[in-house]
């Protein structure tokens, strides 16, 4: 039996703004085991950015948890003080952000910054604060910690100052660490090392990390489980087979067409989705994805539930309905095995 | 603060002739002003006999109508002023920065409240409120140090209001939050290290203005009380006897112009010097 770290249930997240209420986050529920490394996946202004910071009690004005529960270890962290927050956060459950460039304050030194986190969560005194910030350098593969922790942010590289934030991360021994697309802001070869470093750290670790990223390859390299979101709703949930082969959600189906396989040779083409994704500050009532969707029905006006589709394999969509199993399922057309119904579409593009 | 930012500071002031003059006037004038007591003369000493002499050997200033040695008196006088200004910029910055940082970083009704405050004060005319207060407190270098300062703290806290605001929403202070830190570690930690570029241009720039206002105060008699010397009092002096002995007038107006100039040129370059740069010279 796993230990299940966090969980959220039907997480509403707003932002209210002079436009209106801004739907961030739609009723989200998921869950993230000790062990295992969840990614979730959507496009920009998906909702999963939010849904990690609502993780963090990071949420604050213009924007609003409006509903749902968040539970760490099967307890409720909503309506929690900002003291209880503070002993949680970089503690128990850490996050690593997007662009290593902003995230270090540029006019404080890293062992400053580094050893700040650990002494006021571990309680240690200066010296042991160092010793143990150099020892994380030295595990994130920072040569010469000593010497690297007098020196200020702006005498790392990019990708050295990833390895310093998840460094800092991991500097208290989280039992969950939230990423928020550690790998966007940084190049192809400096992005493999960093995935191979977290790799590395679950396997070294029981661990529970969730990955935000848009990048579908980044999710095959680490994550076993895997979270679609879309419009702010979970589309599809799934091991990462389960998602990468048997896509069960036509949002899911359209990402891994317009993403370019390894063999798809020169003439495969890409298939994007048309369209744009919905305004938030008015969704549309049930699936988020009808307007972009090739398989949408009458149905589809009414919000959909999570269909199961096997073990832990849900989809938000009423192509699973039983009432529309007259209709024709469409098959997984991932991993580059439904190579007809790719023709088919490029044929029609030209 | 970054050890490249005072370089590029450095570099602004070496390239800078105005700037090197306004250091070596201001270090002239803090030292001599340090040393008054070293003046064979004393500045409050009457003497019937030696009634506005022009310059001379023995009185390198001349002497004023009461025969008092003009140079001491210019040295106390600076000393005063000096005095009054960097006090002045140290209590209205403290003020400035601790009103700004607060309405910056925590908004809302605080924000709200502290700025209508800022706004009320700045509409009144200050030399109005300066005149005033100066009538119903003794007029003491402290007092004086205590009213300019709350009339000066206004601006530092816009600016530093404004940094604030930009400030908290960097990247690291959202990391700093998710790594479980107070409001207050944050702004101890992260918001006043990032805020000190423009809190020394502000700094600067109102030492000048307080030795300003220091000086129009005493020169219309509400600052410090004769037989004291400052700068001001003594240009007020002068005003009868500009026709007789120019003098008078010409060393404390021109002390107080360097003074004052010297501050503004240093806070440009010094604003200069900590704006980020695409090519540095």
């Amino acid at each position: 039996m796993t230990e299940r770290l966090l969980e959220m249930e039907d997480l509403r997240v707003s932002f209210y703004s002079r436009d209106g209420e801004n739907q961030a986050v739609r009723g989200v529920s998921l869950h993230v085991d000790a062990g295992e490394t969840v990614g979730i996946v959507g496009e920009s202004g998906s909702g999963k950015s939010v849904t990690a910071k609502a993780a963090l009690g990071l949420i604050g004005p213009p924007g609003k948890v409006i509903g749902g529960d968040i539970r760490y270890r099967g307890e409720s962290l909503l309506g929690w003080s900002d003291g209880r927050w503070r002993k949680l956060r970089g503690n128990r459950i850490a996050m690593v952000f997007q662009d290593p460039m902003t995230a270090l304050n540029p006019v404080k030194k890293i062992g400053a910054q580094m050893t700040e986190v650990i002494r006021r969560h571990r309680g240690l005194g200066k010296a042991e604060a160092r010793r143990e910030a150099a020892d994380k350098l030295r595990e994130v593969g920072i040569s010469e910690p000593e010497r690297r922790l007098d020196q200020y942010p702006h005498e790392f590289s990019g990708g050295m100052r990833q390895r310093v934030m998840i460094a800092m991360a991991l500097s208290c021994e989280p039992e969950l660490l939230l990423a928020d697309e550690p790998t966007t802001a940084l190049d192809v070869t400096i992005q493999a090392q960093i995935l191979d470093l977290l790799k590395d750290i679950k396997a070294r670790s029981n661990m529970g990390i969730v990955l935000i990223t848009h990048d579908l390859g980044v999710v095959a390299q680490v994550c076993t489980r895997v979270v679609v979101m879309y419009g702010g709703m979970v589309m599809e949930e799934g091991a990462v087979e389960d998602i990468f082969y048997r896509a069960g959600h036509p949002y899911t189906q359209g990402l891994l067409k317009s993403v370019p396989k390894r063999g798809g040779g020169l003439r495969e083409r890409l298939v994007p989705i048309e369209g744009t994704p919905p305004d938030l500050l008015d969704p549309p009532p049930g699936c988020p994805f009808i307007e972009r969707c090739p398989h949408a029905f009458g149905k589809c006006v009414e919000r959909p539930p999570l269909f199961e589709l096997g073990d832990g394999h849900r989809a938000l969509c009423w192509l699973h309905d039983a009432e529309h199993s007259a209709a024709k399922v469409p098959g997984a057309a991932a991993g580059g095995t439904d190579a007809e119904t790719v023709g088919e579409r490029g044929a029609s593009d030209e | 603060m970054n050890r490249s930012k005072w370089r590029s500071v450095a570099g602004e002031l070496r390239s800078s002739a105005f700037g090197i003059a306004g250091i070596i006037i201001l270090v002239l004038f803090t030292i001599a002003a340090a040393l008054a007591f070293l003046s064979p003369h004393d500045p409050n000493a009457l003497n019937a006999l030696e009634r506005l002499k022009p310059p001379n050997a023995d009185h390198w200033f001349g002497t004023d109508d009461y025969g008092r040695d003009y140079f001491t008196r210019a040295l106390y006088g600076g000393r005063v002023s000096l005095t009054v200004g960097f006090a002045s910029m140290i209590l209205a910055t403290g003020i400035g920065v601790i009103v700004g940082v607060v309405s910056g970083y925590f908004g809302g009704w605080i924000d709200n409240l502290l700025m209508r405050l800022v706004e009320v004060i700045m509409s009144i005319p200050s030399f109005l409120i300066l005149l005033l207060l100066s009538v119903f407190l003794k007029p003491s270098v402290g007092n004086i140090i205590i009213i300019i300062s709350l009339l000066m703290w206004m601006n530092i806290a816009r600016i530093v209001r404004a940094e604030t605001m930009s400030l908290k929403e960097r990247e690291y202070v959202l990391y700093a939050r998710a790594s479980g830190q107070g409001a207050f570690g944050i702004i101890r930690r992260h918001i006043l290290a990032n805020l000190m570029p423009v809190v020394i241009v502000g700094a600067t720039n109102n030492i000048a203005s307080a030795i300003m206002m220091e000086s129009s105060l005493s020169f219309l008699g509400f600052g410090v009380q004769a037989p004291n010397a400052t700068w001001g009092s003594m240009l007020n002096n002068a005003q009868g006897l500009i026709a007789q002995a120019p003098y008078l007038a010409v060393f404390p107006g021109l002390f107080i112009l360097l003074t004052v100039l010297s501050f503004n040129v240093l806070g440009d370059i010094l604003r200069v010097g900590f704006e980020p740069k695409l090519v540095r010279r």
